[in-house]
């Protein structure tokens, strides 16, 4: 009984707050997006020619869990197997707070361009499936196109 | 003798400089495979950096609690970028020692060696570049 009771308090802590903050999380993505958004982020090794020599890695990461309420939820869709709509939104979000978190450390060293862009994925822990969290590395060159 | 020793010592001191110098040289790192505005002079073979890391119990309960409601984990993020840094330094190191100057098509990886630790993995090729 205790055990119902735990897991559904579990569940409605997990909905509501873990809407909030994903809906708080988004909306902070997009205001930043646009305020680094003069940083341009391809993954082209060519260089332009008009560049100030030197280039710099800079990377940056993140490290994501799901919420409650969404790791069950993802697990009873998995009996009927389909779209998991609620990993999607963790890869999404994590995949931008990288990139983002990137942006900043070259804007920190005043580039205006990041070439080569790559990302990487890695599940943490033991169990990822029963710890549902994900890193997200973005990195790549930081260079000052003139 | 007294001489000698001061000359000695002046050479020494010299030499000291001259590495200090060399060790506070900026090694530039890209993960391109030239040094933008730069031209690669001699490749000096491949450099890399590891280092494993095991989460810790406190860090492990936070994020348990963490799961309940889901966003980040701020202590597993600081934990992964301070072994990233570590791994990264460790690739400088090799570089200096071969005489370096930059580091290029640099790439990170991560693997997970053994239950709740992971590897992190930095490799790239160490260049001369003028």
């Amino acid at each position: 009984m205790g055990g119902i009771v735990s897991f559904i308090i579990l569940m409605l802590i997990g909905f509501f707050f873990g809407r909030a903050n994903e809906a708080r999380h988004f909306n902070r993505l997009q205001r930043e997006e646009a305020e680094l958004s003069y940083i341009t982020t391809v993954n082209l090794k060519k260089l332009p020619k008009d560049l100030e020599p030197g280039g710099v890695v800079v990377s940056g990461n993140v490290v994501i869990a799901v919420d409650y309420f969404k790791k069950i939820a993802a697990a009873l869709r998995m009996i009927i197997g389909g779209r998991l709509k609620s990993y999607e939104s963790l890869l999404e979000r994590a995949r931008r707070e990288a990139i983002i978190r990137m942006k900043k450390q070259a804007q920190a060293m005043g580039a205006n361009a990041i070439y080569n862009v790559r990302l990487e994925f890695s599940a943490i822990g033991s169990q990822p499936q029963a710890f549902g969290g994900v890193e997200l590395l973005a990195y790549g060159t930081a260079v000052k196109l003139k | 003798m007294a001489q000698e020793f001061t000359r000695h010592g002046l050479w020494f001191s010299l030499h000291f400089l001259v590495s200090m110098e060399t060790l506070m040289q900026e090694l530039t790192l890209t993960n391109l495979e030239t040094v933008p505005g730069r031209d690669i002079v001699r490749h000096l073979g491949l450099v890399q950096g590891n280092t494993v890391r095991s989460k810790h119990l406190g860090r492990d309960i936070m994020a348990g609690l963490k799961n309940i409601v889901g966003g980040e984990l701020k202590g597993y993020t600081e934990l992964l970028s301070d072994a990233r840094d570590e791994a990264t330094d460790r690739m400088v190191e090799e570089a200096r020692g071969l005489g370096a100057n930059a580091v290029v098509n640099i790439r990170y990886s991560t693997s997970s060696v053994t239950a709740g630790a992971s590897e992190l993995y930095v490799y790239g090729t160490a260049v001369v570049a003028e």
